[in-house]
């Protein structure tokens, strides 16, 4: 196009350089795409999704098969004389002060933490939706109702909830019940960031296009408006995993977490704590793998809001 | 004309740069020359790079965008090559700025005073406090605020739109600069704001000398308010020159089918639709007339509604949006409800959608009153009557592909089986003219034309007599919006169908309707026949609006 035009000319583009017959029409590309869809496609393309999700993997493995990775049993095999002992074949990080073997210590203890944020996570989520949903939804005294119910659990401080019913509950103290300590105080956050997330979605046009069709309540709510609205409850869900597996070693590093008969890494960093200066090692080697894991949560955490968020999407 | 150019763009280029480093052209190759104190319209739809090459005169473009080619000759300056230092001071005092959307271009948290002042200060045209107060009130006494003294103190939500415009303008205009640019300036606004609006910016201009550049999507307006047309097209202009000569002479295909589109241009109804309605949709108007035992599809007796707005912890103020309005639809016909924004059109249509109840009277579907139905009988008026809605983009649910979308009505009304329920989103596919093989896809990866084809044949699923249509076409393209308008006219005398339209833009309703009720303030003003109307309107408001339809004072010389 090397046509110059003066001001007050009629000028016309040559006509064959465009069509104009095609106005709207349908062009898609070869990939079906849809929120979820996109979400997936731009995670595979995060170097940090595949480093988290390995280490997730391997967490996860190492909980539900801690024999694949050592033989050393964990607490029956200690010797005294071993106490604080430095590193020695087939013991790679060392002893704890008990004699036992640090490595294996870890990885028994793996399940612990992993079983506290699972069963945290689903009770937070099930609480969460079914209070956050509820509220958002039908709005009016039942929010007023539930909202007021949920701050009441969020202005009381987790930890120290935890650490009041486990003080209560000191008889029967096992994963299941610190979980329950902690869950029950952590899902008001799940709750409101899903409840106004409803509200936004809940005034979209389609849900009136649903209503207007003859959709009924609940199925609107369970169709529409729920899909819409559960991107930010997996990035608040995953990074709550994170901070459960660090509330359970708070508590047990507290004193009012699991009994020491139990193989947890909180309890290992309390014992080691007295020694730190002379066996730094037993306090070192649990700090790190509680720290890996809740790493990987959090950086998966951070990568699906990263990829479901339209907004951060639309700037790349 | 001997005159030099005040600007002069010589082969622009510009460019969007995406992941990876590749650049998306979004201009290609303009140019266009503005004579001093003359008016220049760039005309063309979204996405066709009109206001990519208004932000690129002043280089604010957004993002990732930048110019990657050509001259923007000021004074024998190159603005393409200019740093942000010259830049900043040519924006504002050389090339004044009026931005599209006057809700979100001032700041809430400052008063408007404020960021008058600020201007003013920014562009050296005052510098002791009391003289930029001075200039600041001038400024918006010249925008046309009365009282523009103890206006200065109060925040933009106190402002109306118009108004948040006007002092934009008045922004804009501040230092006296030799080009404004104004990028949509009333897109948002009413029409008979637009036009009152449009008629300031022309006189302040003129009386100023400033040259304009003006940047919209309506062809009608550009002609009423341009001297030079500039027609753009996906980046490239196809056609630029004297506004009326482009008027009666398009010489583009692109152009003549803009200039024909147009519904400000244009003024017969596309085909009246009852008295060309096919076989198969007497057929069905004939057959509900018979079951019905009545010929009127939809009667609105003295309908009200009242929202109690709260004003304090226990008071509320009554808010009488729908005052005591009546209107009735012949079957097969199509009745446009139209009004400006807070006429209460759209409330009329989510009574009779049944979202939301009645303060007082009565709405008849069919003979049958609607307030009497019980469950049943509203989920069975449903099936009847099916809305479709402005917003194509928000419409549809994103997460739902294009058959769950389109089988959804057929699903809660327990029509078919699967394999049923899939033909018929194909056949309805069909009807709207869109490919079956975007059946499994989702919302985001159509267009908005698209989209509301989809909505549209959401709507007809149901084999429903009457549709609701709010807003359906408003948020189109044009040349979109002739596409869909057609299809309706289409479908409506293929099926008999019975249209409620309901829009603020009197200019499409010439193409569709056969009668018009005109909406101002909750109340119908005027209902007549279409041509009636347009041709012999009987109310002051009525003959307003009339006015205000951009390019309603164009002549043809036809």
């Amino acid at each position: 196009m090397a046509n110059k035009r003066k001001s007050a000319n009629h000028y016309v583009a040559p006509f064959d350089e465009k069509s104009v017959d095609v106005i709207d029409a349908v062009r898609v590309d070869d990939k079906v795409s849809n929120l979820w869809l996109d979400a997936w496609r731009d995670m595979r393309r995060r170097p940090m999704f595949y480093i988290s999700g390995v280490l997730i993997l391997l967490v996860t493995l190492v909980a539900l098969f801690p024999t694949l990775f050592t033989q050393v049993p964990p607490d029956l095999d200690c010797q005294l004389s071993n106490s604080n002992g430095p590193p020695a074949p087939g013991h790679i990080l060392g002893y704890t002060k008990q004699g036992c073997d640090i490595f294996s210590r870890i990885v028994h203890g793996t399940s612990t933490s992993l079983s506290v944020g699972v069963i945290v996570v689903v009770m937070t989520t099930i609480l969460g939706i079914f209070f956050g949903a509820i509220a958002g939804f039908y709005g009016r005294w039942v929010d007023a109702v539930l909202s007021r119910v949920g701050d009441i659990f969020f202005s009381i401080p987790y930890i120290l909830a935890a650490v009041v019913v486990m003080s209560v509950f000191s008889a029967y103290r096992n994963v299941f019940i610190i979980s329950l300590a902690i869950g029950i105080f952590a899902w008001p956050s799940t709750a409101r960031v899903l409840r106004a997330e409803i509200l936004r979605v809940k005034n979209s046009d389609f849900v009136m296009a649903a209503t207007a069709i003859g959709v009924s309540r609940f199925r609107i709510l369970m169709r529409h408006v729920m899909p819409n609205s559960l991107a930010p409850v997996i990035v608040v869900t995953t990074m709550s995993l994170a901070a459960a597996i660090v509330a359970e070693a708070t508590l047990s590093f507290l004193g009012v977490g699991l009994p020491t008969t139990f193989m947890s890494w909180g309890n290992d960093i309390s014992q080691a704590q007295s020694d730190l200066r002379t066996a730094p090692q037993a306090l070192i080697y649990p700090s790190i793998a509680l720290s890996i894991t809740v790493l990987a949560f959090i950086m998966m955490g951070e990568v699906i809001r990263d990829a479901l968020d339209p907004k951060e999407r639309a700037t790349r | 004309m001997s005159e030099t150019p005040l600007l002069r763009i010589e082969d622009l280029s510009v460019g969007f740069q995406v992941a990876g480093g590749a650049i998306i052209p979004a201009v290609k190759n303009l140019n266009l020359d503005l004579m001093p104190g003359e008016t220049l319209a760039i005309v063309g739809e979204s996405g066709s790079g009109k206001s990519t090459t208004a932000h690129a005169i002043i280089n604010l473009l957004p993002g990732t965008g930048r110019i990657t080619g050509g001259r923007i000759m000021l004074d024998g300056q190159d603005l393409a090559q200019a740093s942000e230092a010259e830049l900043e001071k040519i924006r504002g005092t050389a090339i004044g700025f009026v931005p599209q959307d006057p809700m979100s271009n001032l700041n809430p948290v400052w008063s408007v005073g404020f960021q008058v002042e600020e201007t003013v200060r920014a562009n050296g045209l005052a510098s002791t406090k009391q003289d930029v107060r001075k200039k600041a009130i001038e400024v918006l006494a010249q925008a046309g605020l009365t009282d523009a003294g103890s206006r200065m103190k109060q925040y933009p939500h106190q402002f109306s739109g118009g108004m948040r415009q006007r002092v934009l303008i008045g922004i804009g205009l501040a230092a006296n600069p030799r080009i404004l640019i104004a990028d949509e300036p009333t897109s948002a606004l009413d029409v008979t704001v637009q036009r009152a609006i449009l008629d300031h910016l022309q006189e302040r201009t003129r009386e100023q000398g400033t040259a304009v550049i003006l940047i919209t999507h309506d062809l009608g307006l550009a002609a009423e308010r341009a001297e030079q047309l500039v027609v753009m097209y996906r980046g490239q202009v196809v056609e630029s020159g004297p506004s009326l000569e482009i008027l009666k002479n398009p010489q583009h295909p692109y152009t003549k089918r803009l200039v024909q589109a147009a519904p400000g241009l244009s003024s017969r109804r596309l085909v009246s639709a009852r008295t060309s309605v096919s076989a198969t949709g007497k057929a069905a108007i004939a057959q509900a007339d018979a079951s019905t035992g009545t010929a009127t599809a939809i009667a609105v007796n003295n309908l009200t509604k009242v929202y109690n707005i709260r004003s304090g912890t226990f008071t509320s103020t009554p808010l009488t949006a729908v005052d005591n309005v009546s209107f009735s639809i012949e079957r097969g016909s199509t009745t446009a409800l139209v009004g400006e924004s807070g006429s209460g059109k759209s409330t009329v249509a989510r009574m009779l959608l049944g979202l939301e109840k009645p303060t007082a009277g009565s709405i008849l579907i069919d003979g049958e009153e609607v307030d009497h139905l019980g469950k049943a009988g509203m989920k069975a008026l449903r099936r009847r009557m099916q809305p479709v809605f402005q917003d194509p983009y928000g419409s549809l649910n994103p997460l739902r592909s294009i058959t769950a979308t389109i089988a959804e009505p057929l699903l809660v009304h327990g029509v078919g089986n699967r394999a049923e329920r899939q033909a018929r989103v194909f056949e309805l596919l069909d009807q709207v003219s869109l490919p079956r093989s975007i059946a499994g896809r989702y919302p985001s990866e159509l267009s908005g034309g698209q989209r509301q084809r989809v909505a549209i044949a959401r709507a007809l699923a149901l084999k429903p007599d009457i549709v609701i249509l709010d807003e359906a076409v408003s948020a189109l393209d044009v040349l979109v919006q002739a596409q869909i308008l057609e299809l309706l006219n289409d479908l409506q005398s293929e099926y008999g169908l019975t249209y409620l339209f309901i829009t603020h833009d009197l200019a499409v309703v010439r193409l569709i309707a056969d009668h018009v009720c005109v909406m101002n303030q909750g109340k119908i003003v005027e209902a007549a026949t279409t041509q009636e109307v347009f041709d012999r309107p009987r109310e002051d408001y009525t003959r307003k609006l009339l006015d205000a339809i951009p390019g309603a004072t164009v002549k043809f010389g036809a």
